[in-house]
């Protein structure tokens, strides 16, 4: 599915990605932990196609091909979805609308015939009944006002509604509770498939309970430092990063 | 008064200057009082010619070097009106400077004259003093044609709405709307200013004196050509309670001066402003606006929000004045621009000037280009570039063109605005 390899990458003159490898199987969930100020999000971000970033070496092959010469909305188009850590506010915009801007906007490039409004709405509610979201925030601006477990909420909801087959969540467990965590990880297990693999970014072990991954990854100063199965994510839980990673953080 | 006299004359100068001259006898007037104010007007031109940067109130916008000849007067046809923009509307048409009469009943009912008609039997007001800034009124009164003086009776209520269409393809006209609305009266008036993209030359007075306790929207919508020029003056005068709300959508004009001088003359007045410039192309375009709270507890809320491209150049001069009188006036002005390109402009003078001390003013300005990471989430989510930037620059005036009571209202200039973004962005 995926495959990075010996990534490099920098925002203004700082590296902040050096040597990154790492490959996920299709219908593989990879975890990646690992200390605040890592990489993680500038990973994800780098994979979702932000241009904040410049990668000035190895390569990022998604099915076997190269998308460093692509734009985010066209890694989207192929299936890549990211739920940020941090979801942007943008007022003005309704939530409603746009979801269904981003999906008509991927079945159009994908040469899918548009929505039919009736049965959105209905596909919507019915997702976001299961994620036990609330009707009316799907009225209201983007994220505006929304709070932290609210906003992680409604990207799951986008990744639920645009049907990816790379799926990055970056940090969904921040900001939730345990009841929400449930929700939320029943979500993402559901669309857990042969098909379609995961990458989850996470600080604590605590999400893993609920998403248990087939691979566990630390990522320290931009590099993989270490693999393993879920066992590692236990060690890590119980002994912390300091033997790991050979230094105190 | 012949042109060889004063040496520094530009040639639009010039041309004006021919052209009242070639008019003489030609104008619908009557009445030597008609005949002394446009002279008096063509004598303040001539004397101050077109305003440059060294006038203060014409700081950013230098006429002498923006207007470098003036489109001539034509005697076709100039055209065809528009359908109005929202059913169940009376359109009150010009067309190249002359009124075009409705032919439908519903118009001829209407509280409406031909100013033309009115400045031919002598029946017309034009104003006697020219400040030496005020070169639209100089030359609107001097070149006047035809226009429309509307009428409303007190308790007049909005079930009719009324569409000013001046249609300029190409050209030159001087238009004037004398607007008196009487007390109690809610209405609702629509000025399209509207042409091909014909080179063409316009100034446009609205006049609106408004009694105690009416109520009136006015809905100012340009999308003419962008080879136009345009002067533009809305002024009104607001009685007691009066709560008049003006919207500007600004969405063509190579060069547009629009002045907004409103008066708030009598207690309890309000005052509301949006605006939205939609800039492109090689334009330029200002607002320059005086607000006058001249009495106790009036209010006003400007907000004007400006999106510019390519080369084009914004320019919005608000000034606020309150009078020793206007105790426990509120007022706020808010400029907010979203600058899509490197050579695009938007210059914003924001000023106060308060006598009275018991009173609540504030203004503010903002300059900003599209937020990348807000694009950023808009593309990761699989929508193209150019649409997420039209969603990010819709989202950003769009809440300006909400709340109308007329929902239609809201819809014509959403689809305006999906237009231009469509072309634009
Ligand atoms: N805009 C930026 N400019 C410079 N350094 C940055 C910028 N954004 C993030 N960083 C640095 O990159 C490193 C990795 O950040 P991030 O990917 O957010 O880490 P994590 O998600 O693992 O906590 C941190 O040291 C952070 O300070
Ligand atoms: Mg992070």
């Amino acid at each position: 599915m995926l495959e990075i390899k010996n990534l490099y990458a920098r925002i203004g003159e700082t590296e902040i990605i050096r040597g990154l490898d790492l490959k996920i199987e299709d219908g593989e969930v990879a975890a990646v932990m690992g200390p605040n100020g890592s990489g993680k999000s500038t990973l994800s971000y780098i994979l979702a196609g932000s241009k904040n970033y410049k990668i000035t070496k190895g390569d990022i092959l998604y099915n076997g091909q190269s998308i460093l010469g692509i734009n985010a909305a066209e890694r989207a188009v192929l299936g890549i979805f990211l739920a940020f850590q941090y979801p942007m506010e943008i007022p003005g915009v309704a939530m409603m609308e746009f979801l269904k801007v981003g999906m008509n906007a991927q079945r159009k490039a994908r040469k899918e015939p548009a929505l039919n409004v009736s049965e959105f709405l209905k596909h919507v509610k019915a997702m976001a009944a299961r994620l036990e979201m609330d009707m009316s925030m799907l009225k209201r601006p983007l994220n505006v006002g929304f709070s932290g477990g609210e906003k992680k909420r409604a990207e799951i909801l986008q990744m639920v509604l645009l049907n990816p087959k790379f799926c990055v969540l970056d940090e969904t467990d921040s900001g939730l509770d345990v009841d929400a965590l449930k929700t939320v990880a029943e979500g993402v297990n559901a669309l857990r498939a042969s098909d379609r693999s995961f990458l989850v970014i996470t600080h604590y072990q605590r999400l893993l309970d609920y998403i248990v991954p087939d691979t566990v990854h630390v990522l320290y100063k931009g590099r993989i430092i270490k693999s393993g199965d879920k066992s590692l994510a236990s060690y890590l839980e119980q002994n912390g990063y300091t033997d790991i990673i050979g230094e105190p953080i | 008064m012949t042109v060889s006299e004063k040496v520094a004359l530009t040639q639009a100068e010039t041309e004006i200057i021919n052209n009242f001259i070639a008019l003489k006898g030609k104008l619908p007037q009557r009445g030597l009082l008609l005949e002394t104010a446009r002279k008096a007007a063509m004598d303040a031109f001539y004397k101050h010619g077109l305003p440059s940067r060294r006038m203060e109130n014409w700081h950013y916008t230098d006429m002498r070097t923006q207007l470098i000849c003036i489109a001539p007067y034509s005697s076709k046809s100039g055209g065809a009106l528009a359908a109005p923009l929202l059913s169940r509307s009376i359109v009150l048409g010009l067309i190249n400077g002359q009124a075009v009469i409705p032919s439908h009943k519903a118009g001829k009912k209407m509280p409406a004259t031909p100013f033309g008609a009115l400045l031919a039997n002598g029946e017309a007001e034009l104003p006697q003093d020219f400040a030496n800034d005020n070169v639209i009124a100089q030359l609107n009164t001097a070149l006047v044609s035809d226009g429309w003086k509307l009428d409303f009776p007190e308790n007049t209520s909005s079930d009719k709405i009324i569409e000013l269409q001046n249609v300029q393809n190409g050209a030159q006209s001087h238009v004037r709307f004398p607007v008196i609305i009487g007390s109690n009266a809610n209405v609702m008036i629509i000025e399209r200013q509207i042409g091909n993209d014909e080179e063409s030359f316009i100034s446009s007075v609205s006049n609106l004196d408004i009694s105690e306790g009416a109520q009136v929207s006015w809905i100012i919508i340009r999308t003419r050509g962008m080879t136009s020029t345009e002067l533009n003056q809305f002024n009104a005068r607001l009685g007691k309670n009066v709560a008049l709300k003006l919207y500007i959508i600004n969405a063509g004009s190579r060069f547009l001066r629009q002045e907004i001088n409103v008066n708030l003359d009598g207690m309890g007045a309000d005052f509301q402003l949006r605006g939205i410039n939609l800039l492109s192309g090689k334009t330029h375009t200002d607002t320059t606006m005086v607000v006058r709270h001249l009495a106790k507890d009036t209010t006003s809320t400007e907000i004007i929000r400006n999106v510019a491209i390519d080369e084009a150049r914004g320019v919005f001069q608000g000034m606020i004045r309150v009078a020793k009188e206007a105790q426990k006036t509120d007022a706020s002005m808010i400029c907010n621009s979203l600058i899509l390109s490197d050579s695009a402009e938007f210059d914003t003078k924001p000023e106060l000037e308060i006598f009275a001390d018991d009173v609540a003013c504030g203004h503010g300005a903002t300059v900003a280009e599209i937020d990348r990471d807000q694009l950023f989430y808009l593309m990761a989510r699989g929508i193209p570039e150019a649409q997420a930037r039209a969603m990010l620059v819709k989202a950003f005036v769009g809440e300006l063109i909400e709340g109308f009571d007329r929902k239609e209202m809201g819809e014509v200039l959403h689809i305006l605005l999906d237009q231009w973004l469509q072309v634009h962005i």
